[in-house]
């Protein structure tokens, strides 16, 4: 039996209309991942078997509302849709129209269309037809469009197959036509110039070149000069495209008013009941309240069990790895390098996940919007956007998914301005930081009888960290002059109930970026860590002859002995070097050395704070002393003092530190791209660091 | 002058001709184009930005944008 090359196809549709649930249902679980060239917007694939000896590799194109594009997810569109000559330009694009709002889906559907590429759509939700009044006469709509439409509805698995079927035999299409002849109605005279240029294009390819200045490699230097002429007049070009905007639409009413009815008096307005609660004066506020307090309870509740199960779990992997090799190199590297540096990445998935889960259920039901409405005109005085919010709560989890999540705000001044606070949002790798010092300095009493002074803490450090997101986001409104016209619109979708398995597809898909996103870097930066603390310059081999030497006659005992050099071998290594350097300047602080190593480590990821030190104290604790990091912090002496190294003033100005400083390459690296230049993750990497320098002085100086 | 900003919860009105110019391509695009019924649904707790209903589909615009929307009021 002869196999046949797999069919490319592309799944365009706006936003909200269920076009994700196909590509579940299409899919399944052969979806990947990947990223477009040059650009960090995720790139969605999946593989679909059509019949045995035909497959078909679906991609997920961004939702847009149109192919002209207003952000970087959208301009994806049109990309993959000019480039004829890409490896991945589809043979077959299904687009994904939603039965409610099938007059703006048709809208980017004739646009699709134009680009006289085989074409199928699907419309979704169907089986919602008879609850809202909407009849559709299938067959003569199909005729109009002359394309081949399916009813589906991808939550209940209708239809599935007949689109299957559908892009099965519309690859073997070769001609297709386009629906709205944009030329004549406009300007004829123009568009017939304009298609002169170049015959291997349509018509409505050219056009979208200019007006989107996005030209593929299929096109020539000399026709390229040709194209630019068409553009001289930006007035006038911009009017044709209003002009065609509304002549598409008089196109789309004349073909709905033969094809779709709808009866206005059975659509039930729970909507309007729903809206009527969520957008509420001061109900809206307190659900929204409730919604964040039950995100944070959960993120901390629900995470500890697993999280404590993963700490253990790489201990006694640790421990085994131990028992089993011989020492030797290989083995610290091992289990003094690898494994606490995968155990570091792997104990964020529970609480990274349970964000994401509720980010996803939120975005799903339609209520993220519904808060984008409550808080545009509140984050506006901050010259953030309603759409700031989305951001603001991501960064809890990690920001980098957040950073990338500004994507949707429009405005680039709101949407910088979120960018630059968004790291000050209280992060999941600040966590572990945070709960070890807490744990150290913050005494573990009960405040009013009921709350643990540990955890009222905490949320202090929470409300910290949002506070100065909001203060410097004011602060950068006020000064930031950036050119920026801000234009906002955000649809109001219709209220549904999340699908689970939209929902546990976008948690894993999101972790899974996560862990191998900033995984990567964190386990690298552990290996190295440890390269840097285990080996020195010239004189670190003859550490341990010299502390012998030193020592002969005194009465210490073998174990005591042991640690000594430990402890000298890594003052004298590469990272003690190091970390002594950096000293004179953190010493009003309240820093050592040591804690000096810690911070340097942290500027790859907060989270390395935690594991540094264990490394730290690791590499100077023998063999047979299994006590915790824990332990091991709070026995620490400040030989300057005689007191405990992390007192509270100690603890206080690190907490502090730690809640301000931008310590994350993962973040700058992904600001980097999102903002094009290295500007803004550099004022972000100084300004935090000034700000976090001088807030940690004045509060080491408060508590000593 | 009428415009979509001086609608009252629950209104309707008709978006004149002459709005064309000053009505951001991607608004038009989602279907909020002259010479259609746009309806007020609700409008945010601080007075901005409101929320509309046009062409059948569910927008939330600013009130400076909505302010240079004019409208006949029917």
């Amino acid at each position: 039996m002869e196999i046949h090359k797999p069919i490319k196809v592309a799944l365009i549709g706006n936003p909200n209309t269920g076009k994700t649930s196909l590509f579940n249902q299409l899919t399944g679980l052969t979806q990947k991942v990947g990223n477009y060239p040059g650009v960090t917007v995720d790139k969605k694939q999946g593989t679909c078997r059509l019949s045995i000896n035909q497959t078909a590799i679906i991609t997920d194109l961004p939702g847009t509302y149109s192919i002209n594009p207003t952000s970087v997810d959208e301009s994806i569109v049109l990309t993959s849709l000019l480039n004829t000559t890409d490896k991945d330009f589809p043979d077959v694009i299904v687009v994904v129209a939603d039965i409610e709002n099938l007059k703006r889906n048709l809208f980017l559907f004739s646009q699709v269309k134009d680009l006289e590429i085989p074409i199928i759509l699907a419309i979704n939700m169907s089986d919602q037809m008879d609850r809202k009044g909407i009849s559709l006469d299938v067959e003569t709509l199909q005729k109009e469009l002359q394309t081949e439409v399916v009813l589906i509805s991808a939550r209940k698995n209708i239809g599935i197959e007949a689109v299957k079927e559908k892009i099965a035999n519309c690859a073997k299409v070769s001609i297709t036509y386009p629906l709205c002849s944009i030329n004549h109605k406009i300007d004829g005279d123009y568009f017939k110039q304009l298609k002169a240029v170049s015959p291997n294009h349509t018509l409505y390819e050219l056009w979208l070149m200019i007006t989107q200045n996005n030209f593929p490699e299929s096109i020539t230097d000399e026709e390229k000069i040709k194209l630019l002429e068409f553009t001289q007049d930006v007035s006038m070009v911009k009017r044709y495209q209003h002009k065609e905007t509304i002549y598409r639409y008089q196109q789309i009413n004349e073909i709905l008013k033969r094809t779709y009815k709808i009866d206005r008096t059975k659509a039930k307005d729970l909507r309007g009941k729903l809206d009527k609660v969520f957008t509420h004066k001061i109900f809206g506020y307190v659900i929204f309240f409730g919604v964040l307090l039950l995100i944070f309870q959960s993120i901390f509740d629900w995470s500890t069990v697993p999280m404590d199960f993963i700490d253990a779990q790489f201990a006694n992997l640790s421990e085994f790895v131990t028992k089993q090799m011989n020492s030797g190199v290989l083995r610290d590297l091992i289990t003094d390098g690898i494994i606490p540096g995968i155990g570091g990445v792997v104990i964020f998935i529970p609480q990274i996940a349970i964000l994401f889960l509720f980010v996803a259920i939120l975005e799903e039901t339609g209520y993220m919007s519904r808060v984008v409405f409550l808080m545009d005109k509140i984050m506006r005085r901050y010259g953030m956007s309603g759409k700031s919010v989305i951001p603001l709560i991501s960064g809890t989890a990690c920001a980098i998914p957040a950073v990338m999540a500004t994507r949707t705000i429009s405005g680039w001044k709101e949407r910088l301005i979120t960018i630059l606070v968004t790291p000050f949002t209280t992060c999941s790798a600040r966590l572990p930081v945070y709960a070890i010092l807490i744990s150290l300095v913050i005494p573990d009493k009960k405040l009013f009888g009921y709350f643990s002074l540990q955890g009222f803490t905490l949320l202090c450090l929470y409300v910290l960290g949002f506070a100065i997101a909001i203060v410097s986001a004011f602060m950068l409104h006020k000064l930031l002059k950036v050119k920026s016209t801000s234009f906002f619109v955000a649809e109001m979708p219709n209220y549904k109930l999340p699908s689970i398995k939209n929902v546990v597809f976008d948690v894993i898909e999101k972790t899974k970026a996560f862990v191998f996103g900033a995984g990567k870097i964190i386990l690298a930066i552990s290996i190295l860590l440890w390269f840097l603390a285990s080996n020195g310059p010239d004189s670190f081999e003859s550490v341990a002859d010299e502390v012998t030497n030193n020592i002969e006659n005194s009465n210490l005992s073998a174990t005591e002995v042991q640690r000594k050099i430990a402890s000298s071998k890594l003052e004298k290594s590469y990272i003690g070097i190091m970390g002594k350097a950096i000293e004179p300047a953190i010493k009003p602080l309240g820093y050592d050395w040591k804690i000096g190593i810690a911070l340097i480590s942290s500027f790859a990821a907060r989270e390395v704070f935690v594991g540094t030190l264990a490394t730290i104290y690791s590499v100077e604790s023998d063999d047979d002393n299994t006590s915790t990091i824990k332990q091991r912090m709070r026995a620490e002496i400040n030989p300057e003092t005689g007191e405990k190294r992390f007192n509270l003033a100690v603890g206080m100005s690190l907490l502090i530190f730690y809640a301000f400083a931008m310590q994350c390459m993962g973040t700058l690296a992904i600001v980097k791209r999102e903002t094009k230049s290295w500007k803004w993750p550099m004022a972000q990497l100084i300004g935090m660091g000034i700000l976090a320098y001088v807030a940690s002085f004045i509060t080491f100086t408060i508590f000593s | 002058m009428n415009t979509i900003a001086t609608l009252v919860k629950g209104e309707i009105g008709i978006i004149s001709e002459e709005s064309l110019d000053v009505i951001p391509l991607k608004l038009l695009e989602m279907g909020c184009l002259p010479g259609v019924e746009v309806e007020l649904l609700q409008v945010a707790p601080l007075q901005d930005p409101l929320y509309i209903c046009v062409n059948g589909s569910h927008l939330a615009i600013r009130k400076e944008m909505a302010a240079q929307i004019k409208i006949i009021k029917s």
